[in-house]
């Protein structure tokens, strides 16, 4: 039972950190000033909850493991962030489909762990939700603004929608430690489903249909893409050990 | 993408010299417009002007808004109102509008005899 209540907490600590680091990108690069801020604010909201679960990752491997040392010392194989995270943020558009994609199943997610037997996990769910509530909102309007904007903006949802929908089959898909912790994620997808086929109708997008999906993440399988984040994410402290700011 | 940095005027600007109204380019022309924004710091108090940016509608204005100004609980409540919907008197009339109060002390209500026991005045 530790075992997976480690694993699961690495699991929620990974995703956040990836997705963190992902959206940090854009920090400086944002299409308009006001977006830079938005986007470098959700990236900081997700570096605060992967915090929360490194800590309590750490404290429960009761090893002298850190925060940082979970963060910066672990290798690729031993990440299990979700794959839709890791990807490339591509433009504005296939940046704000992955946030909203992830935000949606994240709020349901935390939703289910509010109620939770661990007291820890339900209590980083419940500060968490606030921050996750307003993060689909915010992107989920930028979804309807750009599939239900120009033609240009049209056709990138399109394509935004090519590059990540295959990643998406991976969030239900349940890794042993899911199952032993009792994570419903059956009734998860089924709200899922619906909200972001609501989403998807009003953005004018369409829904697709049996497309053949990715998964690993979650069991330390990665695309290349988690390879670079944690090169440029690690270097510091692996080149000097113990650097301190 | 080609961006230019711009001086917007605020407040007591005549409108032929504020932002936008005259401001066309190819670039900017489809730009979003302008708002202001004014927030409550707590219950009870009024909503004061803490500065302005750029969003395409006002859903957009108030997230960019909480974004931008309300990241250390500055804030209880916004309005966004888009600035070209404001407007300001003329600095040319300065004198006409404000000068004629400076000889009108009568107005001002320090005349009293206030009584000791009377403070925070």
């Amino acid at each position: 039972m530790t075992n997976s209540l480690i694993n699961y907490t690495l699991h929620l600590a990974d995703t956040t950190l990836i997705l963190s680091q992902r959206n940090s990108e854009w920090c400086g690069h944002g299409p308009i000033l006001e977006q830079d801020i938005a986007i470098t604010n959700i990236s900081l909201d997700l570096l605060g909850q992967a915090r929360n679960f490194y800590q309590y990752a750490a404290a429960l491997k009761n090893d002298g493991s850190t925060e940082d040392s979970l963060a910066y010392l672990r290798t690729e194989r031993e990440f299990k962030n979700l794959l839709l995270v890791e990807q490339q943020n591509g433009d504005w558009g296939q940046t704000i489909l992955r946030q909203y994609f992830f935000s949606q199943y994240q709020l349901l997610l935390f939703q289910q762990l509010q109620q939770h037997s661990d007291e820890q996990l339900a209590a980083i769910a419940t500060k968490a939700i606030k921050e996750t509530t307003y993060h689909v909102r915010w992107s989920s309007e930028w979804v309807i603004r750009l599939g239900d904007g120009t033609d240009e903006s049209h056709n990138r949802m399109l394509h935004a929608i090519d590059e990540l929908w295959r990643y998406c089959g991976e969030l239900f898909e349940a890794a042993d430690y899911e199952t032993a912790m009792g994570i419903d994620l059956t009734s998860i997808k089924q709200t899922w489903t619906e909200k972001v086929t609501a989403v998807f109708d009003e953005a004018k997008l369409p829904v697709p249909q049996n497309v053949f999906m990715q998964s690993g993440g979650k069991k330390g399988v990665h695309t290349e893409q988690l390879g670079y984040i944690l090169t440029e994410l690690q270097y510091l402290q692996r080149t000097y050990p113990g650097a301190k700011w | 993408m080609n961006f230019q940095i711009r001086k917007f005027y605020y407040g007591d600007i005549p409108e032929e010299k504020g932002g936008g109204s005259n401001y066309q380019t190819q670039a900017e022309s489809a730009a979003w417009p302008l708002w202001e924004v004014f927030i409550r710091s707590k219950q009870g108090l009024d909503h004061k002007h803490v500065g302005s940016l750029k969003a395409a509608d006002a859903q957009m204005a108030i997230e960019n808004a909480r974004d931008v100004y309300t990241r250390r609980m500055e804030g209880v409540s916004i309005w966004v109102v888009e600035s070209k919907y404001i407007h300001a008197s003329n600095p040319d009339e300065a004198e006409s509008l404000y000068d004629p109060a400076n000889d009108k002390v009568y107005r001002h209500p320090t005349f009293y005899d206030l009584p000791d026991e009377v403070k925070h005045m």
